[in-house]
């Protein structure tokens, strides 16, 4: 296990400084990497400063989120079908983005945008938890994810539609697969806040998800508090989902693939897999967008449309899985 | 010592009394044994004494906060779920979080507890295999030795052999013997009479929705309550290799 | 099908029409609508796009007042019964076919790459209205005024036009060619952004130019439009910030491309401190 966080600390630190070294502007990496810390505000200060390095911490954080959140909404549903995007919450979280920006709350308030998308994400958590249930097999969980998503888009659709502004209509693929090109230090501060209290409360969810394993009767005979449980599950989701997905849209299927990888190699127990998952997540995220900016660097290559090429298949592969298991 | 007190326990589920006025109470050094036909209420029952449904009336456990009632009564419910492929050996270590604080791990004494809970259930050649891999019956023995990791005064298990075969079946009864001997108290719901006779110092019947007999077995399991409540016809006799049950034929 | 219809044409005699001067047009695109406008005989221009409205978009939006308003669509506009329309190079493929299959001309305009582009456009918009005389006077004018607009200049300030989502004009494009004639050199193009085409942010900063010149925001907030408050770009517009900005004098290759280059030589004169 120590040998496990190990390595996936050193990945996470060496893919961090990938993602810095990685852009279209041609720098050296001695340079590049002093200009961050050292010397006068130049442009190559500025490239450091202002674009390379918010997007390498944001590729860590939201990953380090969305690894987190899979592995304990699967814990919560012990069901390896869970993922923030898949059941809808990263869609509803950015239906309240969008409408932070289009309604001009974003623009007076600045922490307006995570605070519209945290609600966003916690309404979306709570409709996916009620139609789904602890209890919910597969298949109701992912008509559930279905539905709200379905939802979220259709009324992002419709609020970017009605926009004024001619850019509007075409943003909603970053809504929906979600980039980190071109973000600011700024974002990183509008994310953080909600991000560490939401990493705080999932990533004490532990205990209780372990003896969840057991099921619901014998976690609470264990002295499990399933009403607190479920209550921090629920805000720490909203909290983590919804930072991140307003300043990076929603990212999908990174929740799904790195507990499922994991997962193993931590003996399959949820309080293990956490941590994990979280470090996972950022590796993949981090990876990704070190891809998106290597295969196509000047199109703004959309991250979703890396995972879901990776999780995918993986959620095919799951839904067949759990089909012939529960024959 | 007054290790469980019911009094006066009524449960309804959607609108409809499952029973009503149960009251009970169990002592130190007790193996009970919970019967009744299908539907009369022996899971509702030890759900409503741990306060996993609401309930009318009072239950000593109920009363108990979260910590102090996981300290005090372990509880193995019917549904064998085991959600991820975690090992056996983990699986029954669970058994021990109520006796830890939220950042603790297991410390000597734990994973003693646990190396008794494994060897007593039989488990120790299989304690690294993925629990989920397991057969029900193997699975049933592990979830048994979960709740007898957890250490309490008091286990309340549902239908903890059904499934099990004979060798092992008996084997299981003959533990929560061992444990009621050693002072501990288990309250089990069983559907086969025979061990029920066998292996429980005490007998509690339920029935049309009430508590129907509460004593020894041979005075629980007379010819004219198991025609009223199960309607069946048995042998009962007294042995040299103790009581013998056999259930023969039903009668309506 | 198709044979019908182009016999309904000729039956009808819209064909023929086109051979002599057209005398009911139909403009479909904001560049043609404007230089349809300018050059058309009066009553010849029947009805120019939406877009000749848009204050943002048009430099003609007081005579766009005057005419029909279309919005491209093929029924539309073959019920204006034109004898002619006049499509940009980027209209509706499926527009235009559909209205050539029902028989009604269509000429097609590309866009001005460069001010070259610009007589070329008026000069052929000349021709399909049978304009040629007005169109030869308004090319004499333009020359004339791009001959007075060149000045000999000490030094071309570094220049980037940068627009929503990350878009520039290299020296390849229209907007490019105003902002050389106007005096400046395009920062954008020295790192090879020759076309209109992305330019990434961190290429921006290491472009380090004097200027950023960016478009006027649309109303309505956009994430697109955000990248221009990005404080990479904030940092490098700090001295000059909003002071230059493109309008609808930049869109179209029309004779307001002078008005555009005086605009943005004046703002050259202020950031250099010369006057010439």
């Amino acid at each position: 296990m120590s040998r496990l966080s190990l390595l996936l600390g050193l990945a996470t630190a060496g893919l961090f400084v990938a993602s810095l070294l990685t852009g279209p502007a041609d720098i050296g990496i001695r340079e590049s990497l002093s200009a961050l810390f050292v010397g006068p505000a130049d442009p190559l200060a500025l490239v450091m400063r202002e674009i390379r390095l918010p997007r390498a911490l944001l590729a860590l954080i939201i990953g380090a989120s969305l690894g987190l959140a899979g592995a304990a909404m699967q814990g919560y549903l012990r069901n390896p079908l869970a993922e923030p995007g898949l059941v809808g919450v990263s869609g509803t979280a950015a239906l309240g983005a969008v409408l932070a920006i289009h309604t001009g709350l974003s623009a007076t308030f600045a922490l307006g945008l995570p605070v519209a998308a945290l609600i966003g994400a916690l309404l979306g958590v709570l409709l996916v938890m009620a139609l789904a249930g602890p209890r919910g097999t597969s298949l109701t969980l992912i008509l559930a994810g279905i539905a709200v998503s379905a939802l979220a888009a259709a009324l992002m659709s419709l609020v970017l539609n009605l926009s004024p502004n001619p850019f509007a209509a075409n943003e909603i693929v970053f809504w929906m697969m979600g980039s980190l090109a071109d973000r600011s230090m700024l974002h990183v501060w509008l994310a953080l806040p909600f991000t560490v209290v939401g990493w705080f409360l999932l990533g004490t969810l532990g205990r209780g998800l372990d003896a969840l394993t057991l099921g619901e009767d014998a976690a609470r005979a264990m002295g499990i508090r399933l009403s607190r449980l479920r209550l921090q599950l629920v805000v720490g989701t909203a909290c983590v989902i919804g930072a991140g997905t307003a300043v990076a849209g929603a990212i999908g299927f990174v929740g799904l693939v790195v507990p499922h990888i994991l997962r193993p190699l931590v003996g399959a127990h949820p309080s293990r897999l956490l941590w994990a998952s979280a470090l996972g997540g950022a590796i993949m995220l981090l990876t990704a967008d070190i891809a998106v900016r290597i295969i196509l660097p000047a199109r703004d290559l959309k991250l979703g449309v890396l995972t879901a090429l990776v999780g995918a298949p993986l959620f095919l592969h799951l839904i067949l899985k759990l089909r012939k298991e529960r024959i | 010592m007054r290790l469980l007190s019911i009094d006066r326990l009524s449960v309804s589920l959607r609108g409809r009394d499952v029973f009503r006025d149960i009251s009970f109470s169990i002592g130190a050094g007790e193996l009970v044994g919970l019967i009744g036909p299908n539907g009369s209420g022996k899971t509702t029952l030890m759900r409503a004494a741990l306060g996993l449904i609401p309930f009318d009336g009072h239950s000593s456990l109920a009363a108990l906060p979260e910590n102090a009632r996981a300290r005090h009564a372990a509880w193995m419910p019917q549904a064998r779920e085991i959600a991820w492929p975690v090992t056996v050996e983990s699986v029954v270590r669970l058994g021990r979080l109520p006796h830890l604080t939220a950042m603790q791990s297991l410390g000597r004494q734990d994973h003693d507890r646990v190396d008794d809970a494994l060897a007593q259930m039989k488990l120790t050649g299989m304690r690294h295999r993925a629990a989920t891999r397991l057969s029900g019956g193997e699975q049933a023995r592990v979830l048994i030795a979960r709740a007898l990791v957890q250490d309490t005064p008091l286990l309340l298990a549902d239908e903890p052999v059904a499934g099990l075969d004979p060798a092992h079946q008996i084997a299981t009864m003959d533990i929560f013997a061992e444990q009621a001997a050693a002072g501990k108290s288990l309250l089990v719901s069983l559907h086969d009479l025979g061990l029920a006779a066998r292996h429980c110092t005490r007998l509690i019947l339920l029935g049309e929705g009430r508590l129907v007999a509460d004593g020894p077995p041979r005075d629980v399991l007379t010819p004219q309550r198991l025609a009223q409540i199960f309607g069946i016809s048995a042998w009962y006799q007294q042995t040299e290799q103790g009581p013998v049950y056999q259930p023969l034929e039903v009668i309506r | 099908m198709r044979a019908g219809f182009l016999a309904l044409g000729a039956l009808i005699g819209w064909a023929e029409i086109a051979m002599a001067q057209p005398a009911r047009v139909v403009s479909m695109n904001l560049c043609t609508d404007q230089l349809a406008m300018l050059l058309a005989a009066p009553d010849q221009l029947y009805s120019v796009s939406y877009l000749a409205r848009d204050p943002r978009a048009s430099a003609m939006t007081q005579e766009a007042e005057r005419y029909v308003v279309n919005h491209g669509l093929a029924e539309e506009i073959y019920l204006m019964q034109p004898d002619l329309v006049i499509a940009g190079a980027y209209s509706t493929r499926a527009t235009v076919d559909m209205l050539r299959r029902l028989g009604v001309p269509v000429a097609v305009f590309d866009p001005s790459n460069s001010l070259s582009d610009v007589t070329a456009r008026i000069t052929q918009m000349g021709q399909v209205l049978q304009r040629q005389e007005a169109a030869a006077r308004m090319v004499a004018d333009f020359d004339a005024g791009l001959a007075a607009l060149a000045t000999n200049i000490d030094r071309a300030p570094r220049a980037v036009l940068y627009y929503a989502n990350g878009y520039t004009s290299g020296d390849n494009t229209l907007a490019g060619q105003i902002l050389l004639a106007a005096g400046f050199a395009n920062a954008a193009s020295e790192m090879g952004y020759m076309a209109g085409q992305k330019l990434p942010l961190e290429v921006l900063a290491l472009s380090d130019p004097e200027i950023v010149i960016s478009a006027r925001p649309y109303p309505g907030a956009s994430r697109s439009e955000g990248i221009l408050d990005h404080p990479v770009v904030q940092a490098l517009r700090a001295d000059l910030a909003g002071a230059t900005m493109t309008d609808h004098d930049w869109v179209c290759g029309t004779p307001y491309v002078l008005r555009a280059i005086q605009g943005l030589a004046t703002a050259r004169k202020a950031l250099t401190g010369t006057e010439q």
